[in-house]
């Protein structure tokens, strides 16, 4: 029976092969983490601390006040109208996003017309037109023709436009959307858009439910555009811009203040990443055509 | 199934349903990507400053390349010229590690042989930093590394006894350039290379198992499964990951515009092109704008991505629907009539 022993030798080496695997994954997870950690040790603790050790690992008892010393820092700062402002834009970017994408890979699915092919080609074509590209162009209409400098409409409006979460909703629908269902909806005398808002919509729920996640983070972390539309109304600003003015003080630096700001900037961005982590990270790989 | 729906209700046509579905994409599509695109391109060939508006022709662009007789011009020539050269390293620092980290934990984390325990919760963490917006990032970095006494590593090194060190560099041609930029590679890899991992994971999980275990029985070790196997067939995946990231890296600005402690100032040794557009087109003052210099790098940007995406976009192409389109154009030739009857009373 010398197999066993030649199985025995295989499996150890397997085991050993994962122990090693393992030890180097926790080392990365622990490079993912450690940043995140100290931030939030450091968060509670005093400027006066953080000059004696600026590496904490345990929690102190500051943290409140170093929330209220933020202000200090940047006096227009409030995180409330910081957190309202991004949310405002980051939700409705997000419900106009998936609703219209849902909409238009509709169309692009159900119906057979002339430009369909034609249009689905183009959508694919200009999912990789980068930002900067345009927004030379975007700046001097919406600032300088339009007037629309510290106003939401640039930011949000354009949202309905996302080809990317188009052509992942029109794949989700080729996949797994049953057609008889809109022949079903006819015969009984449903309207077209009646049919896509009360039967199709919740079918593609799914679908939707990860875009809209993807959507919503992505606005909520965007600084690019809004940093370049919102410009001097400071009770417009949003969350990344508010923390941005936070940390280029060059003068009285409080070191707490800062950490209290960065931690509650990405509070509920990781709050959400943990309860819908699942979604997310089963989603990526669908989503994959970003930065 | 197609074909029983249409021969039955031959008569109606619902075509015009498709039109009003998608006119609000691509009426907003126009009025915010498309005329934007337009007018960038028109901007480049107008005035900068107070200019903005006049026709100047070439100029812009023969500025940004080869600069020209003021010293502005040539001071923007170099600084487009840096840009583009930072743009290279940054994005080839930061993709070497990505692709080669996201690999390797890609084929672990899908190895059916090995049991690495708690899978699920690495997804998760290392996912996690690309989660969190940029300017998040770029501030807890330049809280923990920068220039500044304040910052946690010059505190350590200050406390220590040691000399404070300039992190973020003094000048595009003093040496120390490096730490500013092996700090930005350090952030982008940090961020992406869980959201390249998941990618890769698919790509492997899309490979046809039995492949795998033949390899096994043959008693192909797992260095040559990876060689010989995964490795091959991730090709398609691991090109398109390479082109998107090209694409991303052309468009790298969060981490490298704002990882500056000053107020103000763009660090040099990380001005990307994205950061010197912006640059250019981000001022409230219209004496000062230089929506022409701006608009020049944009459309060479533009070139630069349509090269990119015309070759992920020719490997990106359904294969199945490109299949259909072949074999409907033969089925033109062979009968016309049909085929202009499914054209007109198509339902689906």
């Amino acid at each position: 029976m010398e197999n066993v022993g030649v199985s025995q030798n295989y499996m150890m080496k397997q085991r050993v092969k994962s122990g090693i695997y393992f030890v180097i994954c926790v080392i990365i997870a622990l490079i993912c983490l450690v940043p995140i950690y100290i931030m939030i040790m450091n968060a509670t603790h005093t400027h006066a601390e953080l000059i004696v050790t600026p590496v904490n690992w345990l929690p102190g008892s500051n943290i409140v006040s170093n929330i209220k010393a933020i202000t200090t820092q940047y006096s227009d700062w409030n995180i409330w109208r910081a957190y309202r402002n991004s949310l405002v834009i980051a939700g409705s970017c997000t419900i106009l996003t998936v609703f219209f994408s849902a909409m238009t890979a509709y169309g692009l699915t159900i119906y057979n017309f002339k430009i369909r092919d034609g249009a689905y080609t183009l959508i694919l074509a200009v999912m990789m037109i980068p930002i900067q590209v345009t927004s030379t162009g975007f700046v001097q209409f919406m600032v300088g023709t339009l007037g629309l400098s510290d106003s939401f409409i640039p930011l949000i409006v354009p949202s309905i436009a996302a080809p990317a979460v188009v052509f992942y909703i029109r794949q989700y629908m080729k996949s797994s959307f049953p057609l008889d269902i809109v022949e079903a909806a006819r015969i009984d005398g449903c309207s077209e858009f009646r049919t896509f808002v009360s039967i199709s919509l919740p079918m593609m729920r799914p679908a939707i439910a990860v875009q809209a996640i993807f959507a919503f983070v992505q606005n909520w972390n965007n600084y690019y555009t809004q940093n370049m539309i919102l410009l001097s109304k400071s009770n417009r600003f949003t969350m990344p811009m508010m923390l941005q003015k936070v940390v280029n003080v060059d003068k009285n630096i409080n070191m707490g203040a800062r950490y209290a700001a960065i931690m509650l900037s990405i509070l509920p961005v990781v709050v959400i990443y943990i309860c819908l982590s699942r979604f997310i990270i089963g989603g990526v790989a669908l989503g994959g055509v970003k930065e | 199934m197609a074909s029983t729906a249409q021969s039955s209700i031959k008569s109606v046509s619902y075509a015009k349903y498709g039109y009003i579905f998608i006119a609000p994409f691509f009426l907003v599509y126009c009025f915010f990507q498309v005329w934007p695109l337009i007018n960038t391109f028109i901007l480049s060939f107008q005035g900068n400053g107070i200019e903005t508006g006049e026709w100047v022709g070439l100029s812009n662009y023969s500025t940004i390349l080869f600069g020209g007789d003021s010293r502005g011009a040539e001071a923007v020539s170099s600084d487009f010229w840096h840009s583009l050269l930072n743009t290279v390293i940054l994005w080839v620092g930061n993709f070497i590690p990505q692709i080669t980290l996201s690999l390797l934990l890609a084929v672990w984390f899908t190895d059916s042989k090995l049991h690495i325990p708690g899978k699920g919760f690495f997804k998760v963490v290392m996912y996690l930093p690309n989660i969190i917006t940029a300017v998040s990032v770029s501030s807890l970095f330049l809280c923990l590394i920068s220039n500044q006494s304040t910052s946690a590593i010059n505190g350590i090194l200050l406390n220590s006894g040691r000399d404070a060190i300039q992190f973020e560099g003094t000048s595009i041609f003093s040496g120390d350039a490096g730490w500013s930029r092996g700090i930005v590679m350090f952030i982008q890899t940090w961020m992406w290379f869980g959201n390249t991992m998941l990618m890769m994971m698919s790509g492997i999980m899309g490979i046809n198992p039995s492949l795998f275990e033949a390899a096994s029985i043959d008693g192909a070790s797992s260095g040559q499964t990876l060689r010989r196997i995964t490795l091959p067939l991730l090709r398609p995946m691991v090109v398109y990951t390479l082109i998107t990231s090209m694409i991303g890296g052309l468009q790298m600005f969060d981490i490298p515009y704002l990882y500056h402690s000053s107020a103000s100032t763009i660090n040099e040794h990380l001005m990307t092109v994205a950061c010197f557009i912006y640059d250019k087109f981000h001022t409230g003052n219209e004496n000062t704008v230089s929506y022409g210099y701006a608009g020049a790098a944009s459309i060479m940007l533009f070139i630069i991505t349509i090269i990119l995406g015309t070759i992920v976009f020719r490997m990106n192409r359904d294969e199945d629907e490109h299949r259909k389109k072949k074999e409907r154009k033969a089925l033109i030739k062979e009968n016309k009539a049909k085929i202009r009857l499914e054209k007109q009373g198509g339902v689906f």
